[in-house]
């Protein structure tokens, strides 16, 4: 007799004629379609099909903020070939069409993330209930990870929600909220999540859940529950528009001029969808599974989506705390100084609950720092995904004040005063006058080494750099400086903080420019190079965009700010030296004497309207250029060298940064690189670059301009080693 | 001389004035839109003044203080006590002033009244609440107020003119008073349908509850028990002595009904909540020494309270859960020495999820931080004259209402101590004050 292994990750039991399905992988924090859960649910569909008592069936996942978060990567990963990926993405497809064909129907009740494969499960059941929790998440975020949904999902969400819906919700990946959800035609029923009752709320709401899933069930059934929604006169009058061939055929083309346009022909994951989906919707069903599983199957070979895998899963790694949990939870953070970053690390502190100060010198500086904050909150109510009142709230949490009162009983202080030494020192010291002994002080500086800051200290345990990006509520990188003396709990603290704030965290050792201002000094130097020898602000603008920046060099100087620009060029260019070198720096300097210190001033490279978009190249700037002006060398002057000269120069700094342990792996190098400067997403960082490019290739390409500028481009040892020998990856 | 036996049956302390209630009475409560609709708040709470008057033969100077609690204010009476009360004829040297607090604004005069005369300020006080859903402000939309406002101070007729021409059809829309908790943007249907389903309370023991409610209402307005209620001559109208939205069902009808706010799956029905109601009512408490001075025989003593209040999100209508052990604990009494509960009953659902959580250990752990439950009302001493589903909620006129039954059903029933309990926050209509107020009234003795 065989015997048949326990089922451990899908479950059912009768509740009268309805099989109440639930999922629960037990080995992991999310369910996901592996081969474990895909066997198993194949094997229950069967049990189920072939009972003759059940009129009806209800999948339900048991695990708490989940229902299927996707498909396993791994199982991706694993496979060697295009084809074998295909194969993958048809017995996905078959699984589900089964269940689009089911004799008897079945409801999908959703509490949690229903992402990806997920989602592709819950549109080929008949019926949808989801709740209401903030938790509840549907959506395809297979283009992030350079894929498309390969379960039947690029065939059936456009009959479900649309042709233009469809599109949008694969070509940007976006979440969607279960109200906008039920608006869009993607769920046919919403359940309120429930507060606290006989049992924990989460608990009883996934059971109430369970119970009106399968109220449905049994009314749909016997035909009290009908399936059919009646359409409203604008959803006819849509879907006789794209009943017309020429109508889709427009929508087609300017969907695929705009995916051009956005992605550069960098990424091909959303040309894909858009071919898959015409493939369905113009050929039928049959053609369109076949394009889906195989532009699946070529899709998940490209190097553009190993990169944004790696780039997914590196984030997963830097949203943890890998230094334990601090001795002392941090409840009250002051921020020295209101400017835009003060205020803008103040805004996510508040939103998660931590009692802030926000000091500054000046009244003008507190109240505009304030109204950074408030405006932050209140563009969030605007956009309904905060209440008014949750805005008063979470604003209650601030206490905005020109002195040092209640600083006495603060946990950790963030300054981020002017970037001048001195006035740093001063600031410490002040603050170790009155701030308790466990309270940590950290320094938001882009490019001061702490050791320096730290000098002036009497507890440099307690001293570490939390170096945030601007925007501080849009950029989600927080780089995190620790030096020889600070102590492990100190760091600890520090990450659970950043963490606290939603922030992607790399922990990275002292020296000038730590890693991200270190990594953008040389190619900036080069970029200043580059306009000097006639390259105008907007060429240099598309070469690097059209390389995936998302923004462009000269533009990106503009928004750090010339002044800030030409500060770290100094500074680093007098601890590295030469190598530092390229542009003149007083190419920089000129420019901020004559007030031109980027979109802040309003003039920079550019000069900035009132509109977001509105902007001229600065004529001005282009005086300055000129009176710099050097020649260029025509041998290292094509579109594509200048690229290289631009890249190779950031990349070969950060390859430098991991052989001087300033960087403790390549993981963080990356998600730095690509969070915090914009380095392009669908190379994968600085690391899984030189992978895919190859480090010999690069040497290669960097000894050519060697040979003309000198040490600037000479290539470290570390990656003249990954040159000498191919099977040295940075990435396993 | 006060034997030290008599201070315990009376929970009566050391230097603590005793306070009674002399008299209670109300309106007849009716449903909003029927016979009242033509009237304003102040003329309905100057019906239950006057009833009070009548009821007491008091002297119109002898009160020194006049407070009333509602819930929609009409803006031309914000006052509505001293409109009230000037009305009715009260000396127009007696001070009174208007308290809001959602379903419990006269719990909370009633409770002023027990902290001016426990001061010592006064002897005697009329506490009394009034609601009237027949007519409620509904605004020019902001923008239009803003425009309006501006055309105030134009100077020229071409200023006017201006703001004239910048009127859209936007303006013209009206604002309805919230019908939501301004804190959540959840209507108080919709909270108590998702508290129902918290506790497992299903549809047919809500639906028993309200039948339950309506026909007890039934036989003890039929028997004459409800005292309280006076005789009014509405202007215009016949006279009005009965509470109109008594109605016993059978369950069948009431299953028929489609659910009220979640929809399709919700439990909470119009048959199972409390409706919109017109109502006002009107209590004296005096100090027991004036009472007894001017002759009245006091109904009971007004002992002790408790308000509490909870997350306006998930346990907006828990407040009788938490109140009740409190309040019991404070006079060192036990659940089972109360004789007469009064619970107001703003949903059945609401009701059966109290009584629920009341019930059970693992509540009473996790979110109270007691050892065990704080255990439930007996039903055969639970709201025996109906309730709030049945008697109608005019929101700010119930809490007199349930400290007068209280009151009658002691004498009636011959028990010693009697329990108040409400819930507040608006009912379908706006109010910020989450929370639950809680009440212990001990009878006086008959001499």
């Amino acid at each position: 007799m065989m015997m048949v292994p326990p089922r451990t990750h899908v479950s059912y039991e009768l509740k009268d004629d309805v099989a109440v399905i639930r999922l629960n992988d037990p080995t992991s924090k999310v369910n996901t379609l592996s081969v474990q859960m895909q066997a198993e649910l194949t094997e229950v569909m069967g049990e189920v099909w072939s009972n003759g008592a059940v009129k009806s069936a209800v999948f339900i996942s048991t695990k708490p903020g989940c229902f299927i978060a996707g498909a396993d990567i791994n199982m991706i990963q694993a496979c060697k070939s295009s084809e074998e990926v295909t194969s993958l993405s048809r017995e996905g497809q078959k699984m589900f069409e089964k269940i689009e064909k089911s004799p008897i129907p079945i409801v999908a009740a959703i509490n949690g993330s229903c992402l990806g494969g997920g989602l592709e499960f819950a549109i080929a059941c008949q019926y949808r209930v989801a709740t209401k929790s903030r938790k509840t998440i549907l959506g395809t975020p297979e283009v992030m990870l350079g894929l498309l949904p390969g379960a039947g999902g690029t065939q059936r969400l456009p009959k479900m929600v649309g042709l233009p819906g469809a599109f949008d919700m694969m070509l940007t990946g976006r979440n969607i909220r279960a109200d906008k959800a039920k608006k869009m035609g993607l769920v046919h029923q919403l359940v309120d999540p429930l507060g606290p009752g006989l049992k924990p709320a989460e608990e009883r709401t996934i059971e109430y859940l369970e119970e009106v899933a399968v109220g449905v069930a049994k009314g749909i059934a016997n035909k009290k529950v009908s399936l059919t929604k009646e359409k409203g006169f604008m959803q006819k009058l849509q879907d006789t528009v794209m009943g017309l061939g020429p109508v889709r055929k427009q929508i087609y083309k300017t969907v695929s001029d705009k995916v051009q346009k956005q992605t550069k022909g960098l990424y091909p994951a959303p040309v894909k969808i858009i071919e898959s989906i015409q493939a369905g919707v113009e050929q039928g069903g049959e053609a369109g599974y076949v394009a889906e599983a195989t532009n699946f199957g070529k899709l998940a070979m490209t190097s553009e989506s190993r990169a944004l895998i790696g780039l997914y899963q590196g984030q997963v790694i830097c949203k943890k705390n890998h230094y334990g949990t601090p001795e002392k939870e941090v409840k009250k953070l002051a921020i020295l100084g209101a400017g835009l970053m003060g205020a803008g690390i103040a805004q996510v502190s508040v939103d998660k609950g931590l009692t802030t100060i926000l000091k500054d010198t000046a009244v003008d500086g507190i109240s505009r720092g304030e109204q950074q904050v408030y405006k932050g909150l209140n563009d969030k109510v605007k956009k309904k995904a905060l209440t008014s009142f949750a805005r008063d709230t979470i604003l209650s949490n601030l206490s905005a004040q020109l002195d040092y009162s209640s600083f006495k009983s603060a946990d950790m202080v963030i300054e981020a005063v002017f970037e001048d030494i001195n006035i740093k020192h001063k600031v410490l010291k002040e603050v170790e006058a009155v701030i308790p002994p466990h309270c940590i002080f950290a320094s938001n500086t882009s490019a001061l080494p702490i050791k320096d800051i730290a000098a002036a200290s009497k507890r440099p345990e307690k001293v570490i750099g939390m170096h945030y990006f601007s925007p501080v509520d849009k950029m989600q990188l927080l780089e995190i400086i620790t030096t020889d003396k600070t102590s492990k709990d100190t760091t600890a603290s520090a990450v659970s903080v950043g963490l606290k704030q939603g922030k992607i965290i790399i922990v990275v050792g002292d020296g000038p420019g730590f890693y991200t201002t270190r990594c953008l000094a040389p190619m900036l130097a080069e970029a200043v190079r580059v306009l000097q020898e006639g390259v105008g602000p907007k060429r240099l603008d598309a070469l690097t965009t059209s390389f995936g920046f998302p923004v462009g060099a000269a533009t990106l100087a503009d928004e750090v700010g010339i002044d800030v620009a030409a500060h770290v060029a100094e500074d680093l260019g007098k601890a590295f030296g030469s190598r530092f070198g390229g542009g003149n720096v007083d190419v920089l300097k000129t420019m901020v004497e004559k007030g031109f210190k980027g979109r802040k001033s309003g003039k920079g490279c550019y000069i900035y309207g009132k509109g977001k978009k509105d902007k001229s190249v600065n004529p001005d700037a282009e005086e300055i250029l000129k009176k710099y002006k050097l020649a260029a060398h025509p041998a290292i002057s094509t579109d594509s060298d200048i690229q290289y000269r631009l890249v190779s120069r950031f990349v070969n700094e950060a390859v430098l940064c991991l052989q001087e342990n300033i960087l403790r792996n390549p993981v963080e190098g990356d998600i730095g690189a690509v969070f915090g400067l914009g380095f392009p997403p669908c190379l994968g960082g600085p690391f899984r670059f030189v992978d895919s490019f190859g480090a010999e290739r690069l040497v290669g390409i960097m000894k050519r301009f060697e040979d003309i500028y000198g040490n600037q481009f000479t290539p470290c040892q570390l990656l003249l080693d990954h040159a000498k020998n191919p099977s040295k990856k940075f990435h396993k | 001389m006060v034997m030290p036996w008599a201070l315990e049956m009376t929970l009566a302390r050391p230097n603590v004035k005793n306070i009674v209630l002399v008299e209670g009475v109300r309106t007849p409560f009716l449903l909003s839109g029927t016979t009242y609709s033509d009237l304003m708040p102040h003329d309905l709470a100057r019906a239950a003044l006057q009833g009070l008057l009548h009821r007491t033969a008091i002297p119109k100077d002898v009160v020194d203080y006049i407070i009333y609690g509602t819930v929609i204010q009409e803006v031309k009476t914000s006052n509505v006590a001293r409109e009230a009360a000037l009305g009715a004829g009260f000396s127009d040297k007696i001070p009174s002033h208007t308290v809001t607090m959602a379903c419990i604004s006269s719990n909370q005069a009633m409770t002023s009244a027990v902290g001016l005369i426990a001061a010592g300020q006064c002897d005697a006080v009329v506490a009394g609440g009034v609601e009237f859903m027949s007519d409620v402000p509904i605004r020019h939309s902001r923008k239009m107020r803003k425009t309006m406002l501006s055309l105030n101070k134009a100077k020229t007729l071409g200023q006017r003119l201006s703001l004239l021409g910048s009127i859209r059809l936007a303006h013209l829309s009206p604002e309805l008073p919230a019908v939501a908790e301004f804190s959540t943007s959840e209507t108080m249907g919709h909270s108590a349908d998702r508290l129902a389903a918290a506790f497992g309370v299903s549809r047919v023991e809500q639906d028993e509850f309200a039948l339950r409610s309506h026909s007890l209402a039934k036989k003890a307005q039929d028997a004459g028990l409800l005292q309280d209620v006076i005789s009014f001559k509405v202007p215009g109208r016949d006279i009005v002595s009965q509470d109109n939205g008594i109605r016993p069902s059978s369950m069948e009808q009431m299953a028929k009904l489609k659910p009220a706010f979640i929809k399709p799956h919700g439990t909470v029905t119009a048959a199972n909540s409390s409706f919109l109601t017109d109502g006002a009512s009107a209590v004296l408490i005096m100090s027991e020494e004036k009472a007894l001075a001017m002759g009245y025989k006091p109904k009971a003593y007004l002992r002790d309270f408790v308000y509490v209040s909870q997350d306006p999100k998930d346990q907006l209508l828990l407040g009788p859960t938490y109140g009740t052990p409190k309040v019991l604990e404070r006079a060192g009494l036990t659940m089972s020495d109360i004789d007469v509960f009064e619970f107001h009953e703003a949903f059945a659902g609401q009701i059966m999820a109290n009584l629920k959580a009341m019930d059970s250990d693992w509540f009473a752990q996790t979110y109270m931080g007691r050892k065990s439950k704080v255990g439930t009302p007996p039903m055969d001493k639970f709201n025996l004259w109906g309730g709030s589903l049945s008697l109608g909620h005019p929101f700010g006129a119930t809490g007199c209402r349930l400290v007068t039954t209280v009151a009658h059903r002691l004498q009636k029933e011959g028990g010693q101590y009697g329990l108040v309990a409400a819930c507040a926050a608006g009912g379908q209509v706006s109010d910020t004050h989450p929370g639950g107020v809680f009440w212990l009234i001990v009878l006086l003795k008959n001499k």
